[in-house]
């Protein structure tokens, strides 16, 4: 289990709240299928990971069931340390899927988030439609966290430019 | 300005040529439009739209339109959730490719 409880005192607090929405179109294959690669940690292999040169996954945990647990930890050849905790909400097979998660970095909390995940057959294939609801929290004024995760205008331009 | 502004203005290869460029420093209106088969109208239309989203800020000195980043448009904040937005990206299109090669079901 994480910390969720952060005992730095010297940390500004500060939440900021945004929303995204992704759409995929998924030729060739059913929703079923789709959802099948979310709902099993052979299936979430195959994607839900960084590139294997940058990571290497500590620990992986998936109870998929309403109520149930999903835990990706990640140590990146940076030395960063990130860990994903999932709480399963809403699971409708093959149709839908929605998690809150958490977002640590290095042990510190860095978001809480609602992630719906909707899968709808077009024409011969998955439309698919992710949307994130997040509470961003602390940090944005923290040297330390500006350095390490690089919040600069051009690393950040460039990690997403790469992206 | 809203973080879709932003997206949008990066989510075009042009603009982000023209913003990867503007990260080395600042350039006139001729000198951004060098690298692209278009016409100027055209690439001042792109500078407009990152004008409009903040990333970019242009002043007119003489004849000459110099264009630089403007670093302090995007807030910490926006950087988070566009960065958040870009590792789902990132994700969905391993998970495209992942769908291509098993299309059937997940590897035993």
């Amino acid at each position: 289990m994480s910390t969720d409880i952060a005992l730095d005192t010297h940390v500004k607090r500060s939440v900021a709240h945004g929303m995204f929405t992704i759409e995929r179109t998924y030729p060739g294959v059913t929703p079923q299928r789709v959802f099948d690669a979310f709902a099993s940690v052979e299936g979430k292999n195959g994607w839900f990971t960084a590139p294997n040169e940058m990571w290497d996954i500590a620990e992986r945990t998936m109870d998929f069931r309403v109520g149930g647990r999903e835990r990706l930890v990640g140590n990146w050849k940076s030395g960063m340390v990130t860990a994903f905790d999932a709480i399963y909400l809403d699971i409708v097979p093959g149709e839908r899927i929605i998690y809150t998660y958490a977002m640590h970095l290095d042990g510190r909390k860095i978001s809480d988030s609602l992630a719906t995940f909707e899968f709808k057959a077009a024409g011969g294939g998955t439309a698919f439609r992710m949307t994130e609801q997040g509470a961003f929290l602390d940090g944005y004024d923290d040297n330390g966290s500006r350095e390490r995760g690089s919040l600069g205008i051009v690393d950040k331009l460039s990690a997403y430019l790469e992206g | 300005m809203g973080l879709d502004a932003t997206f949008q203005a990066l989510a075009d290869p042009t603009r982000r040529a023209m913003v990867e460029r503007l990260t080395l420093g600042p350039a006139s209106v001729s000198e951004l439009a060098r690298p692209f088969e278009m016409s100027l109208p055209a690439v001042v239309q792109h500078l407009a739209v990152l004008e409009a989203s903040g990333l970019v800020a242009s002043e007119k000195l003489g004849r000459v339109r110099t264009c630089r980043i403007e670093p302090a448009a995007l807030s910490l904040a926006e950087h988070w959730f566009n960065q958040r937005r870009a590792e789902w990206e990132d994700r969905f299109d391993r998970l495209g490719d992942y769908l291509k090669k098993y299309p059937d079901g997940d590897p035993r």
